[in-house]
């Protein structure tokens, strides 16, 4: 263990007397236990500090005894620098203040650079949105207790997207030496066990040695498919205690090679593409299957050899939506086969769940496909599943399931179904293409008839304000960092998606507040490579931890944000009126639109000056849709100048 | 799976009943009355304050389906749209609603929006 060396844990305790304040001055007088029993107890009192208390909080510290030797922590950040992560985004916290000192000043603040965030959620959402743009994962920081706690629903987001974030815990682990009080109630026996549930590995090193062969392992099962979040907790004497000979050698940095990814067993491939073959209707269904552009690329080629419909559930950018065979969720009803690929619930692409008051209130089931419709799978997360948290979804009997990465598997799945065709169904497969181009063209007008209800309504209608958002970034290289389903899912339905930046995807776990971080991190890796990031911001998601907009301020990400400013929390909006209704009761509205509990007015949050105050470029209330596009080109003009920029745009609910 | 045919029956018998019983909601609706009530029974949520739909309802105006229809759906709809009972529905402001959507103007012709024909 770190702590086994005297000499390095006598020099700690001095490192820390200087700093520490009032807690750590009282450990240096040991209180018997009859004293502490005999004392009175004490009433609350104002009065101000003793001059030995106010010493220790407002005094100048110290000069203090210097730790021998090069510090642990920078041997972590020359481990660190070896996997090439360009940004760190984090709140600051005691318990890794040892490496954080190391990193700005040893590691000159590059490879990583440190963001300044305002709250550990707010640090996983940016890392989260990065890597989603970026292919690459960030690391973050976090207070081993109360700040990973803070980000936890961050790292569910996380895992249950399928993306790899690097998460860092400060912890002082030696009970016996550690400063008392704060850093006591900061510490934990064990702070990876809060995530531990959903992450996909963790570990506590207790030697340096031990620490990069853990960093560099997190790294590696953090990018292997499926990807997803990593823990690593670090003791705080080993982050200040000096570098020390490991077995009789210097601790060394293992070289990171990445794993290759799963790919399906040929039996199963080759069976697949019999199925897929000799179908009459065969559909592709495809969540988070395009891990890189180069999966979109594979999956057209699928499509157009089959003539095959895809419906893209728009987890990742899987299929373009300009393309032909580009189809709605219903067009499963037709298929005689379907494949899912890295779909996150299988069950609920062919059956339909009514929440409807029937069966005691927890509603009824059918079915959206043909009695004996095969079903085929590949997805890598089974090959990663918890048992506590369910994001594994309903149970469904799949006739042939890879548990692979979809994106790896696909070329030997493409020339397995080449190798099937017979030259007899080609004329066959041809013509249901015909039949795709017509399905396709008479969607999109029934589409865009649908947009125009309600065009010119107050307040906006979400078809306007998404129509008159693209309107106003078309022409440049754009890419549309978030937007959650709550918009009628138009920028889906309307908007020309062809490229994989073009569409980022969801939160994963749909846990409310991931918008404006992931955004904000989506924007950062856009800003690096020169395109334009604007997002659909959801009023309720922003004020989870509006302190992102300030980080993107102070560290010059430029972001388009509108506001789809609904008023409320509209899916409880929803909910608690349709409770009501089943009930027979009348939704109680006490003097808002929504009932109890679910609106966000009176008062109205005044999101542009909110945004104002954080260093923002920002206009509203837009109520008006005759006032959207002029607004917006104001406001592109900013964030093309490099600032960010919010309009507060009030909007229909959905 | 919990299919539940012999309720699905039993609710479109009830419909069919409720559609013979219905009041003439048209003829009784005022649209002013029925705009305040759209927002108060929260019709609105679903549908969008001037019944444009989208991905949580579908469209109900223009051209909103016959009153009789319309109120038999209301009462006794057991789909995703929750039912709305005379205890937390008057019939005097079903009808209203109705005149309410009545009133509401056609849409414009996509092919006229130029950011719908981009």
């Amino acid at each position: 263990m770190a702590r086994k060396d005297p000499g390095p844990k006598a020099d700690r305790r001095r490192f820390l007397t200087g700093v520490v304040a009032a807690g750590a001055a009282t450990a240096m007088t040991p209180v018997r236990s009859a004293d502490v029993v005999a004392q009175a107890p004490r009433a609350p009192s104002a009065l101000p500090p003793s001059a030995k208390a106010a010493e220790a909080e407002t005094g100048t510290p110290r000069e203090l005894a210097r730790v021998k030797g090069i510090p642990g922590s920078d041997f972590m950040v020359d481990v660190i620098k070896t996997l090439a992560i360009k940004y760190l985004p984090a709140n600051c916290a005691s318990s890794y203040r040892a490496i954080h000192e190391s990193l700005i000043n040893y590691g000159g603040n590059k490879m990583p650079e440190f963001l300044t965030c305002m709250h550990e959620e707010s640090a996983v959402g940016m890392a989260h949105g990065y890597f989603k743009v970026a292919g690459k994962p960030l690391m973050t920081l976090c207070h081993g207790t109360v700040g990973l706690q803070h980000a936890s629903m961050g790292i569910y987001n996380a895992w249950c997207d399928r993306v790899p974030v690097i998460v860092v815990g400060g912890n002082d682990m030696d009970a016996a030496t550690r400063p008392p009080g704060v850093p006591t109630f900061h510490s934990a026996q064990d702070i990876n066990a809060l995530v531990r549930d959903f992450t996909k590995w963790d570990d506590t090193p207790v030697s340096l040695q031990h620490f990069s062969q853990s960093f560099v392992r997190a790294y590696k099962i953090a990018m292997t498919p499926p990807y997803g979040p990593v823990m690593i907790s670090l003791d705080a004497g080993l982050q200040q205690e000096p570098v020390k000979n490991h077995g009789g050698e210097k601790p060394y940095i293992p070289r990171y090679v990445p794993t290759a990814p799963p790919q399906g067993d040929s039996g199963a491939v080759k069976e697949a593409a019999r199925l897929l073959a000799g179908a009459q209707n065969p559909v592709i269904v495809a969540d988070r299957a395009a891990r890189t552009p180069n999966g979109m690329t594979l999956l057209v080629q699928l499509a157009e050899l089959l003539q095959a419909r895809v419906i893209d559930q728009g987890g990742r950018m899987n299929f373009p939506r300009t393309h032909y065979l580009s189809a709605p969720p219903a067009a499963v009803s037709g298929a005689d086969v379907i494949i899912g690929l890295e779909l996150s619930d299988f069950w609920a692409t062919v059956n339909a769940y009514t929440d409807n008051a029937m069966n005691e209130g927890i509603g009824t089931n059918s079915t959206r496909i043909k009695r004996d419709t095969k079903l085929v799978s590949i997805s890598s997360v089974d090959l990663n599943t918890k048992a506590n948290y369910q994001d594994f979804q309903r149970f469904q009997v799949i006739d042939v399931q890879m548990a692979a990465d979809a994106e790896a598997t696909l070329p030997a799945l493409i020339e397995a179904v080449k190798s099937a065709i017979p030259n007899e169904r080609k004329a066959a497969i041809e013509k249901r293409g015909e039949a795709a181009r017509k399905a396709y063209a008479e969607g999109n007008e029934r589409t865009r008839a649908a947009a125009a209800l309600g065009w010119d309504a107050s307040p906006v209608s979400t078809a306007r304000m998404c129509m008159e958002v693209y309107g106003a970034v078309k022409s440049l290289d754009w890419s549309l960092v978030a937007s959650e389903g709550n918009v009628s899912n138009w920028p889906n339905r309307l908007w020309p998606l062809e490229k994989y930046h073009h569409w980022l995807g969801r939160s994963g776990g749909y846990g409310v507040g991931y918008g404006a971080p992931a955004s904000v991190g989506a924007a950062l890796a856009n800003r690096d490579l020169g395109r334009f990031s604007v997002s659909i911001q959801s009023d309720g998601d922003l004020m989870y931890a509006p302190g992102v907009l300030w980080t993107a301020a102070k560290h010059k990400i430029p972001l388009l944000a509108v506001m789809h400013n609904n008023r409320g929390y509209h899916q409880e909006v929803m909910h608690v009126q349709r409770l009501s209704n089943f009930r027979n009761r009348v939704a109680n509205l006490g003097g808002d639109m929504g009932p109890v509990g679910t609106s966000i007015q009176n008062p109205d949050v005044e999101y542009h000056k909110l945004a104002e105050a954080m260093g923002w470029w920002a206009k509203g209330p837009i109520k008006d849709p005759a006032q959207l596009g002029p607004a917006l080109r104001e406001a592109v003009a900013v964030v093309k100048g490099g600032q960010p920029a919010l309009l507060n745009v009030w909007t229909q609910p959905r | 799976m919990r299919f539940s045919r012999l309720r699905v029956i039993a609710a479109v018998v009830a419909t069919a009943a409720a559609l013979l019983a219905a009041p003439n909601a048209e003829a009784a609706g005022s649209a002013e009355k029925g705009k305040v009530a759209y927002v108060k029974h929260g019709c609105w949520q679903c549908h969008g304050f001037v019944g444009q739909g989208g991905v949580t309802g579908p469209k109900l105006a223009p051209n909103p389906m016959p009153p009789e229809a319309f109120a038999a759906f209301v009462r006794f709809t057991n789909g995703a749209m929750p039912p709305y009972q005379k205890a937390i529905l008057s019939d005097e402001d079903l009808a209203d609603l109705h005149a309410y959507l009545q009133s509401l103007p056609k849409a414009p012709d996509y092919k006229n929006i130029p950011l719908l024909n981009p």
